[in-house]
């Protein structure tokens, strides 16, 4: 069983028709409201930062765009075509997932956690060909993980480690990807490391959405939603998204927000 | 961040697991070692035979009753068994995302164990000859029907009070659950007749001489189907190292594989259990030295842990054979015994270099 090969029937041309678009989504865990009519466009080549307090549903967000959970009201479009109407393996192909704390393995070396990236386009069967290889070693590169190929993943410091399960993520030459908290377990310098990375790619028409905590690293992406209580506060840039009025009025916390090189700065405290 | 596996037991190589080269010569040495141990263990036992005897009676030169009827069928029911629960070990390690998941953990053994003494004690199917050469004697057909049935079960049971396959601990519990309840029924049903407590209770214990070879020809048949199945799940047990919800970023369609993995791993189990009974720690042992030997990735490991568990059970049942002769122990008794004590070296180990 191969899995069908990516860029194929674009789908008809509409509004949105190359991007991945939340559309009125809700969806509750049990009795549970957690998103409520969210509507949300991740657009090719553009870094979406979502942003919110604890349990708001920017995870479960993240998950209803993946594929991974399915809203119980509104949908999920790639490309204008439904994403319950596309096969899990082509899903796969075009929106890569990385979890915050999906563990790692001991046991494998770096390449072949990386090549496990490609499994949407292998199927369950398929040995790996040569544009397989060729992706697995470019997302190698472009994560800046060649140089260990051959380790284990357990002699990796922390940052090496989220940079392979990125290379991973990248590997399947997604046309977006899905990052829950990349930086959450990264020092300051492995966040700016990391974050650059991010910057890189989407330079090179990969949209990117990233689930983050830190208003501070949201003011980096193109674009900040902004979630509370199951609902789309405010999305724009984050100079109009970061306010002074949005973050205390959410936070209930004395805020400040400062503008440094026309970026604004948010400092806790009077 | 999390680890997926049991930080104690570690490989302690630093880099990879080398190239092809090493690869292939895990698998020769894995079938050299087979082989010598099926002439070995053909070769010793009350009457021992010489290893060139051995050899031509198995390329079929020479005629000797002993091997034919006694020592080759056993040989062959040690290889089929090993190979089965080495798989399996390996492959519920990859499903469960714990290096110490034991092929029975969903209370497969219990079941078989439950079934047979069920059959036995409701048909008194044990002719007296049995309860008193257990060793000898096959188990009736009777029973190896009830103890797959039992092993079946336990395991639907386990699936249906976890409400299927997605929720893996839920699973390991009701599986846990389910293992205690029939051990608990057993245990009555041993107490309320005692005379045949001990042919069932050597049969619990794990014993290849019950097998035969009608047992290896029916053990044989069933492989043939089941055992490629799990060969072919190598890529979605290496996905699994990285999580459920990734597996299924990656397109993979788990529901259905999870199911099928425990539903191909539960035949297998329940056939060999049916036969044999209750093998302890081969389906640790095997699959955890072939992880330090081969790495992780199941496209290997997957074969490798049934060559090694066919060499474990060759070797173990060699020694239950010839311990303590004329007498011989139960081979899960033996395997237990040398099983527990690798595991606590090994934690011991990892203690130390932690």
């Amino acid at each position: 069983m191969r899995a069908p090969r990516a860029e194929r029937g674009a789908g008809p041309k509409q509004l949105g028709a190359s991007s991945l678009v939340a559309d009125g989504v809700s969806f509750a865990y049990r009795n549970r409201t957690v998103l409520q009519g969210v509507r949300l466009e991740l657009c090719p080549g553009e870094w979406l930062a979502l942003l919110g307090p604890n349990g708001v549903g920017k995870s479960t967000l993240l998950r209803l765009m993946g594929g991974l959970l399915r809203p119980a009201a509104g949908e999920v479009r790639l490309g204008g075509e439904r994403l319950e109407r596309i096969s899990s393996w082509r899903r796969g192909q075009q929106i890569a997932f990385l979890p915050q704390s999906g563990g790692y393995p001991e046991d494998l070396t770096v390449e072949e956690v990386v090549a496990l990236g490609r499994t949407p386009h292998l199927g369950l069967l398929g040995r790996a060909g040569q544009a397989d290889r060729e992706a697995v070693e470019w997302a190698m590169q472009e994560t800046q993980v060649s140089a260990f190929r051959h380790r284990l993943l357990p002699t990796l410091s922390g940052g090496e480690r989220q940079r392979v399960l990125l290379a991973r993520a990248l590997a399947a030459r997604p046309k977006f990807l899905l990052l829950d908290e990349p930086t959450n377990h990264l020092d300051l310098h492995h966040q700016a490391e990391f974050l650059a990375l991010l910057a890189g790619l989407r330079a090179q028409g990969l949209g990117v959405l990233t689930v983050l905590h830190d208003p501070n690293l949201a003011r980096l992406a193109d674009r900040v939603a902004f979630l509370a209580e199951g609902r789309l506060l405010a999305l724009g840039q984050p100079g109009e998204v970061l306010t002074e009025a949005l973050l205390q009025g959410v936070y209930g916390h004395q805020v400040r927000v400062r503008q440094l090189e026309g970026q604004p700065v948010v400092l806790l405290g009077g | 961040m999390q680890k997926t596996s049991y930080p104690g037991l570690a490989p302690p190589i630093a880099r990879g697991y080398g190239g092809i080269g090493r690869r292939v010569l895990v698998f020769l040495g894995l079938l050299v070692l087979l082989a010598l141990g099926l002439v070995l263990g053909v070769g010793q036992g009350a009457v021992p035979i010489a290893p060139g005897e051995v050899v031509r009676a198995l390329l079929g030169l020479s005629e000797n009753p002993i091997i034919t009827e006694l020592r080759l069928p056993r040989a062959l029911a040690a290889v089929l068994v090993g190979a089965v629960l080495g798989i399996s070990g390996a492959a519920f390690q990859g499903l469960f995302r714990n290096p110490l998941a034991d092929p029975y953990l969903m209370g497969s053994a219990a079941g078989a164990a439950f079934g047979v003494t069920l059959a036995v004690s409701l048909t008194g199917g044990l002719s007296s000859a049995f309860a008193q050469h257990a060793v000898f004697t096959h188990l009736p057909a009777s029973a190896t029907l009830f103890g797959f049935l039992g092993a079946l079960g336990a395991v639907a049971l386990a699936l249906l009070l976890s409400g299927g396959a997605s929720r893996t601990g839920d699973l390991i519990l009701a599986g846990v659950i389910v293992g205690s309840v029939l051990v608990s029924l057993t245990s009555y049903l041993m107490l309320q007749d005692a005379d045949r407590v001990r042919a069932v209770f050597a049969y619990t214990l794990g014993n290849l001489a019950f097998v035969g070879w009608n047992g290896v020809g029916s053990l044989a048949l069933f492989l043939l189907f089941t055992f490629p199945l799990l060969l072919l799940l190598g890529r979605t047990l290496n996905a699994l190292y990285l999580g459920e919800e990734t597996a299924r970023s990656l397109g993979l369609p788990l529901e259905g594989l999870k199911l099928l993995i425990i539903v191909v791993v539960t035949l297998l189990i329940a056939a060999a259990v049916a036969q044999a009974g209750i093998i302890g720690f081969v389906g640790l042992m095997a699959p955890h030295i072939l992880r330090r030997l081969l790495g992780g990735d199941y496209h290997y490991l997957l074969p490798a842990s049934a060559l090694g568990g066919a060499v474990l059970l060759l070797l173990a049942d060699l020694l239950a054979r010839t311990l303590v002769a004329p007498a011989e122990l139960p081979v899960g008794i033996l395997t237990t015994l040398l099983g527990g004590p690798f595991f606590l070296y090994l934690l011991w180990r990892g203690r130390r270099v932690a």
